[in-house]
């Protein structure tokens, strides 16, 4: 019917599936972002560190490359190796905060700004659904610029060593995998826990840096007045690193954890603290957000 | 009998330790139901528990049949909501707001992009359909919440408090606007007002709530056909008390009162032409005629002076 006609209608159309519904939300994030030029800029940007990556491995792998730029011993300066891989996750990853902390706080709070939620919620999809629409953006984008880079690099790192190389140390690649997922599950948790309850959007951006920064400042703080190594519990970065370092060498590690996420030697807690830890924080952040992501709020 | 739009079921709401629906029971078979009463009745809470934002503390309810504990998705999938308060996305454009939730809804995007064009224009915002929400009137956010609640098309409109701060002209676009929708007879209607103009305007039958509880229900649809017979006249002349009688012969029931007022309930088949005709034949001048039209304020202010709420 032409919009000219202005009369109301019902719909007897067909309906879409739940799993589409759930695919409107990243959808309209995406075109949103897809319209500020300093977030496209910020992702492209962050897929220089895999490309560089990417050439190091086809230079080692290339006689006639490294003979053409002079540096026929290069190949024994960078081994590509756990640390190679730590050190591209912990990178990668340190992006993905920058990329929460832009784009987390404008994906829940403009929707609590201005009551929104009820829109949303009056209609056959649930809160469950809301939040992890929202999520979806966050972990999309955030799979692109940790996890997939890193697998590909494995990848060719594996296409130009061989498929034994491959076997030998596929642990790398299932570490690069969990390790990434569990660092945007709970930047993404955290990104929309502050967003839903911080409704005001650069202090949502900034709470994020300062959960990370301030905690690790105040750990820190906590070690060194106390002369105990269980300030590390609340950094953040530290309970990463640690089960990072345990994904990619299990119990008898050689490194201390990647760029940024580094752990300091001697001054580890138990892997079970930093898992409840962690845990912890993904329980208060989803607490948030059940008290904050509601059709009608409660006045007490 | 039709079948009951909204039942309510010993339906019991708690919300922070305070009793705010206490066990009402009900069956609503309206086209267009309104739902009145004081601030803080639980006429907005009624609302938000059958849409499932409050879960029921104890008894439930049913929407065109649904029980709203065990078929909540179901239910939210028949309705079109317009919430009291202001609710928007500032930063999105009129169109792409009511897309966006056309397609939560279950529309496929290219029907969800047209019925959002058609929407607006129907609620007349046409011409501002790419603005930013956050730079709308009052006005126009009404009728945009309003385009977004019927743009998918829904069974049953629930409209909270719809003239909530509208300007007198704007107010009556809206009341005409929901009217239409209400005429067409595509869609079931839930009104709820604390504004006894609103509810009289645009429903057939009106829920009374006061403290929580059911204060009255009545059919608006029946009391107005019942009021059209029913008369108030103010006469002059002599020969009063023979046009009291000769109306009597023709059907009429007849109360008088002082200084020549006259209460008359007429027969279904007389016209009120008639009346004249018979009061020129008797030397009668008839200098006032009222029809009764404030049956519903009649029934909301009896329900409020009940101690307890309940008729």
């Amino acid at each position: 019917m032409a919009v000219y006609k202005k009369t109301y209608r019902p719909y007897d159309g067909a309906s879409t599936s739940g799993f589409s519904r759930l695919m409107v939300i990243p959808r309209y994030a995406f075109d949103d972002l897809h319209r500020s030029k300093f977030l496209t800029t910020f992702f492209i940007c962050s897929f220089i560190y895999p490309l560089v990556c990417a050439l190091i491995i086809y230079v080692q792998h290339n006689a006639s490359a490294l003979q053409l730029l002079g540096a026929q011993g290069a190949q024994k300066l960078i081994s590509i190796n756990v640390t190679f891989f730590q050190a591209l996750l912990g990178w990668q990853s340190m992006m993905a905060l920058f990329l929460a902390a832009f784009i987390g706080p404008g994906l829940v709070s403009p929707d609590l700004a201005n009551n929104a939620l009820s829109l949303y919620l009056a209609r056959p999809f649930s809160r469950v659904e809301y939040v992890l629409g929202k999520m979806s953006v966050l972990m999309i984008l955030m799979s692109f610029m940790t996890w997939i880079p890193g697998l590909l690099l494995f990848a060719l790192q594996g296409y130009l060593e061989g498929w034994q190389w491959m076997v030998d140390n596929q642990r790398l690649a299932y570490a690069m995998f969990f390790g990434a997922w569990l660092w945007i599950a709970i930047l993404a948790l955290l990104a929309l826990a502050l967003s839903a309850w911080v409704k005001w959007k650069p202090a949502a951006g900034g709470l994020m840096f300062g959960v990370f920064f301030v905690s690790a400042g105040f750990g820190a703080t906590v070690n060194a007045v106390q002369r105990t190594k269980w300030g590390h519990i609340l950094q953040i970065s530290n309970l990463i690193g640690q089960v990072w370092v345990w994904l990619f060498e299990g119990n008898n590690p050689t490194t201390s954890g990647a760029l940024f996420f580094r752990i300091t030697q001697g001054e580890e807690i138990p892997l079970w603290c930093c898992w409840a830890a962690l845990a912890a924080l993904a329980g208060i952040c989803l607490y948030m957000l059940t008290r904050k992501i509601r059709g009608a709020e409660v006045v007490r | 009998m039709m079948d009951p739009v909204i039942e309510l079921d010993n339906l019991e709401v708690r919300l922070a330790g305070r009793v705010i629906l206490k066990k009402l029971n009900a069956a609503l078979t309206g086209r267009s139901i309104g739902l009145l009463g004081p601030n803080g009745a639980g006429k907005s809470t009624l609302m938000n528990t059958l849409l499932g934002f409050h879960p029921p503390t104890s008894g439930t309810a049913r929407v065109l049949g649904r029980d709203i504990r065990t078929h909540a998705r179901e239910v939210r999938g028949l309705i079109g909501y317009m919430p009291e308060n202001d609710a928007y996305i500032a930063k999105m454009t009129g169109v792409h707001l009511v897309r966006m939730m056309a397609e939560l809804s279950g529309l496929p995007a290219e029907h969800a992009l047209e019925r959002a064009h058609e929407a607006f224009f129907y609620v007349g915002l046409g011409e501002v359909r790419y603005r930013g929400l956050g730079t709308y009137s009052l006005g126009m956010k009404q009728a945009a919440k309003l385009a977004q609640a019927i743009a998918h098309g829904p069974k049953i409109l629930f409209l909270d408090e719809p003239t909530n701060g509208l300007d007198p002209p704007a107010r009556l676009r809206m009341i005409q606007l929901i009217q239409e929708i209400r005429d067409r007879g595509d869609l079931h209607l839930i009104l709820s007002s604390h504004l006894l103009r609103d509810v009289e305007e645009c429903c057939d039958q009106v829920l009374i709530l006061k403290d929580g509880n059911v204060a009255a229900f009545c059919n608006l649809e029946e009391e107005r056909r019942a009021n059209r017979r029913f008369l108030e006249l103010e006469t002059r002349g002599a020969n009063n008390g023979s046009f009291v009688e000769a109306m009597e012969k023709l059907g009429c029931e007849a109360a008088t009162g002082a200084q020549g007022r006259l209460k008359l309930i007429l027969p279904d088949k007389m016209e009120v032409r008639q009346l004249y005709e018979v009061a020129a034949q008797q030397n009668v001048q008839i200098r006032r005629l009222n029809r009764k039209r404030d049956s519903l304020e009649d029934i909301f202010l009896k329900a409020m002076e009940a101690a307890d709420g309940r008729l």
